[in-house]
């Protein structure tokens, strides 16, 4: 279970709206590398995740992405609260704003709906395990792309807090992966899969 | 921002990033003091926090009134 802790992991504090901006940055929230996917691949994963420490890191990464998906949301709340018509227009906001007025719907930023397709959860350690680490690199980039177009340091902060923390995951996914590949047989950890092979000849 | 904020969100971070370094570094005895004091210093924040401004979580409704949906969501901003 989990339990609700009414607080932001890092403060989000906008005072100027941008509809522009919320258009792009919606993208980490229901886009194809965003903190939705984030959190469903590796809260999915970690069932079968044979390794008890990894399920544990699996558990905890996925729900440190759902305190980045409340930031992603609130961002993209606060970018776009009280906007006048005139403003949806001008902004381009108009085509989102017909189906969602100003709440909050997982989307790319070109408009594609949110997919559970944007992530794996394979059943195999070392597949989900580099699934991962490249997930935590896409984000990266993704948010190296935001910054290259954002100039307002209020919504600049938080990008760059929730930037650093693809780098932190990604060192500790690798770190789980190096773990799995020690356990295996390490002249040929691809053997056998330690999530459904039940006798491996080692 | 309210300083007692910040305050509980810094010792809040402190003890999310030690807990991922810990799953990995399950040995690293330094690393787990360090968690122990931060999260004793989160939940002390916490309180800090809470008696002021509302509950965080469900354990810091005290009696009296329903307190828990008083306080702002964390997405209104301004001074929470």
């Amino acid at each position: 279970m989990w339990n609700y802790e009414k607080r932001l992991q890092y403060p989000v504090n906008i005072t100027k709206t941008d509809a522009k901006m919320a258009q792009i940055i919606i993208s980490q929230f229901g886009g194809p590398d965003g903190e939705l996917a984030a959190s469903m691949r590796y809260l999915s994963q970690r069932y079968t995740m044979p390794y008890r420490e990894i399920a544990g890191l699996l558990t905890d990464i996925g729900t440190e992405e759902l305190a980045h998906l409340e930031m992603i949301c609130t961002i993209i709340y606060q970018l776009t609260k009280n906007l006048s018509e005139e403003e949806i227009v001008a902004s381009g906001f108009d085509k989102y704003y017909v189906d969602h007025t100003l709440a909050l719907w997982p989307q790319a930023a070109g408009g594609i709906p949110f997919n559970a397709c944007e992530f794996q959860s394979k059943g195999d350690a070392i597949t989900d395990l580099v699934e991962d680490l490249a997930a935590e690199q896409k984000a990266r980039s993704t948010y190296d792309n935001i910054l290259r177009l954002i100039k307002d340091p209020e919504v600049c902060d938080p990008i760059r807090f929730l930037r650093e923390r693809e780098i932190v995951h990604f060192q500790r996914f690798g770190e789980g992966l190096r773990r799995v590949q020690e356990d295996l047989d390490p002249k040929n950890f691809y053997f056998y899969n330690p999530e459904f092979d039940r006798n491996p000849r080692r | 921002m309210r300083q007692e904020y910040i305050t509980m969100l810094e010792a809040g971070f402190a003890v999310d990033e030690a807990s991922l370094y810990l799953d990995t570094h399950p040995d690293d005895d330094e690393a787990l003091k360090y968690f122990m004091c931060m999260k004793k210093q989160y939940v002390k924040a916490r309180k800090e926090y809470s008696e002021k401004f509302g509950p965080v979580t469900l354990e810091d409704v005290e009696g009296g009134c329903w307190s828990w949906t008083k306080s702002p969501m964390p997405w209104e901003g301004g001074s929470c």
